[in-house]
């Protein structure tokens, strides 16, 4: 641990641009950064997916970049793994966490900075050099890893054999997933500690502002998770490079050579990888969860309905994600007693994720809702996030799991319930904190906008997959156009595929939005929402040491709005009883 | 805690190490608080604990995928183990209770002896990773290698992965051997090698856990 011990030196501002801006230990610009890495990755893995849509919909034409003529099955699987990849690690795990909490949970719980600063630093650098890593395997021969984003072997164990891209691609694949590992494991651990040890006077574990919760909860499931990821990825890299067989069975016969490995088994695989699988869609959604719960509160200016509930739900969602694994894989010929058992844990999420659903709705009910957009895409994610979440219990079961998993019924589902609903998730987090981050606000024109067009848009592109799916259409093909009882579906992959044009292109919306605002946007008061939490009692932007070199003390939960005969709608966290305002009585 | 350093502090020549990992809690001199004395010794504790509960997790992964692989195939055939191994392992033990000495002696503000045990522990450390990668060798020599059988392939990756985060916890006791040759290795290091201690401990207790693995899970 000795490279962490100067960590503690560093607390004065740093001077120079480099240490001020690239390698920096400010929670806050780490937390920005990872942002940056997240919107440049949602960028390709959006344009990525953008190249699929166009092979679905018009299976004869040719596409740029691809060639003349039809795109090769092998290019849409590389895609397809490509997409999956960047998105599931690169934004879903990357901004909701590395990004938005470490920008506010130092602050909101009353910290000059994380616990460790330097190895902040490094989780960051390292995550980017994932990053880099995953980007080199577009460009090295034989392209991009064909394997799917779970990487199953044998495929993705026997090397180039398996078809273009499973030779250095699928390398660099699993080297990337392995450092993108270790950059969660540091960054995990720094979260943990600093939420158990550097609270503010005051700030016990259940006046925490349900966003720190969400962001712990979540440290826990990566550091529980990403080490078995990290193993999974040693083993499979020695079965690749050194000829080892911990996945690959005995017989294998590829370009008619029987292969020289035996006794492997690709279920152990399968284990090992959704055992850190079904967490990480947690990891995705849970840190949306609570951003939600922190803005519909403060935009209803109602406490939030049932905050020990809510933790507990949190708690529980988490826990029960290290359950549930075997649901990934009802059709590899499990036994049907485990199927049982992972089918009722798997329905019993559906209790912590309907609490937290009733508990959001009753937030609202009855409350002054500012509908501002913030609370615009906080709105969208419980929509989004009952929409996707309710195919979750016809999936959860075995028996229709065995019909439904190989078909656009799953793409739907997870797209909607960890895909967008946590992108929506972010977009209210950026929305939300934006003007603490750069001291200007966005413009709520543009948002709105930009909201309803990407609102109904994922709802165009993504529902007709249900449908999509009970037809029988199967995931991962670049072309059915030789199937019969698929010819009739065609029509509607191209609405998809036109949806998805209209709702790519509004994402420019979003990019012009965050540039704009940052130079042009109007100055933003240190509270512009109104909120209670510690991050809105210092200046936008707040200075290098958060507070100012003053020692924050907490004396009230992070959701006191509209008390009774108090004078101002809301109490700050750090406003101690004799100094709250009381209403005139009348 | 505190009280203890200032009872102690002039022991060493800049014993402070006046850079970093001081124990008075977070943030700069005299801006008038931070968290309470003492807060930089806790968040590296719960550092290094959550350090460790990943590092099990990289372990337990590895016994699992150990038992599954072992279970389910028919060409698992187990490998002698070298002796010299129980000879690392004791090696390892040893280390485990000088530095625990070392931790005592810098405590008590005994320098000197501090130091004997410290050189020490680096030394039976060292010699640990001498006698795993002599174990290799014998191995080696038998003409056992990684790819030759899952048995084999389970003993290379365990013993490696541990061997490299051994070698992580050396470099940290090096730091410290190099602090102590500067005349840098004060009380206020207390918590560097408190942590140290902690991993090396924790190494020592992983490498009977392996030892055992192979050895009943032959």
């Amino acid at each position: 641990m000795s490279h962490a011990a100067g960590a503690h030196a560093v607390h004065h501002a740093p001077q120079g641009f480099i240490r001020k801006y690239i390698f920096s230990m400010d929670h806050k610009v780490i937390g920005i950064q990872y942002w940056f890495l997240a919107l440049t990755a949602v960028f390709v893995g959006m344009t990525l997916s953008l190249f699929m849509r166009l092979r679905l919909a018009w299976p004869t034409a040719s596409i740029p970049f691809f060639g003349e003529g039809p795109m090769t099955p092998e290019a849409y699987l590389s895609l397809v793994t490509m997409h999956g990849t960047i998105m599931v690690f690169f934004v879903l795990t990357t901004a909701p966490q590395g990004g938005f909490g470490n920008y506010a949970l130092p602050i909101q719980i009353g910290a000059a900075d994380m616990a460790f600063p330097f190895l902040n630093m490094m989780s960051f650098w390292v995550t980017l050099l994932g990053f880099f890593v995953i980007i080199a395997a577009f460009f090295v021969t034989g392209g991009a890893p064909i394997g799917g984003w779970t990487g199953y072997p044998p495929l993705s164990a026997v090397g180039e054999a398996a078809g273009p891209g499973q030779g250095l691609g699928m390398t660099l694949w699993i080297i990337s997933i392995a450092i993108f590992a270790v950059g969660s494991l540091l960054g995990s651990l720094n979260f943990i500690t600093t939420t158990l040890d550097l609270r503010a006077k005051g700030m016990s574990l259940m006046r925490m502002p349900l966003t720190c919760w969400a962001w712990f909860i979540t440290a826990i499931l990566m550091l529980l998770s990403f080490a078995v990821l990290l193993a999974a990825g040693i083993l499979l890299l020695l079965d690749r490079e050194l000829g080892t067989s911990f996945f690959i069975p005995a017989g294998l016969v590829f370009s008619e050579q029987v292969l020289d490995h035996r006794g492997g088994s690709p279920l152990l695989w399968q284990h090992l990888f959704w055992f850190f699988g079904h967490p990480e869609v947690y990891i995705a959604i849970v840190p949306g969860m609570g951003v939600t719960s922190q803005i519909l509160s403060t935009f209803s200016r109602k406490p939030v309905f049932g905050y020990h509930a809510m933790v507990y739900a949190i708690a529980a969602i988490g826990a029960l994600g290290f359950l549930v694994w075997g649901h990934h894989m009802f059709i590899s010929g499990m036994s049907p007693y485990s199927a049982m058992v992972f089918s009722v844990l798997t329905l019993s999420i559906g209790v912590p994720s309907a609490i937290k659903t009733f508990n959001w709705l009753g937030t609202m009910w009855g409350g002054q809702i500012r509908f501002q957009t913030p609370m615009l895409y906080s709105i969208g994610f419980v929509s989004l996030f009952v929409s996707g979440g309710l195919s979750g219990p016809f999936l959860g079961q075995a028996s229709l799991d065995l019909y439904l998993h190989d078909t656009y019924f799953v793409v739907a589902h997870f797209h909607l319930v960890m895909g967008v609903a946590a992108i929506f998730g972010m977009f209210a987090g950026t929305a939300y904190w934006f003007p603490k981050m750069f001291g200007r606000m966005m413009s709520e024109g543009l948002g709105k906008l930009h909201f309803w067009i990407t609102f109904v848009g994922v709802y165009a592109i993504f529902f007709p997959m249900h449908y999509l799916g009970i037809a029988g259409h199967p995931r991962r093909y670049a072309e059915t156009s030789g199937v019969d009882y698929l010819a009739s579906l065609q029509p509607l992959h191209e609405f998809i595929t036109i949806a998805a044009i209209i709702t790519i292109s509004a994402q420019i919306l979003f990019v012009i939005n965050f540039f704009w605002s940052l130079r042009a946007g109007k100055k933003a008061s240190e509270n512009p929402w109104e909120a209670t939490t510690l991050e809105w009692t210092v200046p936008s932007p707040p200075p290098h040491d958060n507070f100012g070199g003053k020692v924050p003390v907490v004396y009230r939960g992070a959701y006191e709005y509209s008390v009774p005969g108090v004078a101002q709608d809301y109490i700050m966290q750090t406003t101690p009883d004799n100094e709250v305002v009381k209403a005139k009585s009348k | 805690m505190a009280e203890t350093v200032l009872r102690q502090a002039p022991q060493v020549a800049g014993g402070g190490g006046g850079d970093h990992l001081t124990d008075g809690g977070f943030g700069d001199d005299g801006r008038g608080g931070g968290p309470p004395p003492g807060t930089v010794r806790r968040t590296y504790r719960t550092g290094m604990a959550l350090a460790l509960i990943g590092i099990s997790m990289l372990f337990i992964a590895f016994t699992s995928a150990y038992f599954v692989r072992a279970g389910l195939s028919d060409d698992w055939v187990p490998i002698g183990l070298p002796p010299l191994l129980w000879w690392n392992a004791g090696l390892l033990l040893a280390s485990s209770v000088t530095i625990e000495l070392t931790r005592r002696a810098l405590n008590q503000g005994l320098r000197s002896r501090c130091n004997t045990w410290l050189g020490l522990t680096a030394l039976l450390g060292t010699g640990f990773l001498a006698g795993q990668f002599a174990a290799w060798r014998q191995l080696a020599e038998r003409g056992i290698f990684l790819a030759t059988n899952p048995s084999s392939s389970f003993f290379y990756l365990l013993t490696g992965t541990h061997a490299i985060h051994l070698f992580g916890g050396l470099v940290a006791l090096f730091y410290i051997v190099w602090e102590a040759w500067r005349y840098r290795l004060g009380p206020a290091k207390r918590t560097l090698v408190e942590v140290t201690a902690i991993y090396w401990h924790f190494m020592d207790g992983l490498w009977i856990y392996i030892l055992l693995l192979l050895w009943y899970g032959r």
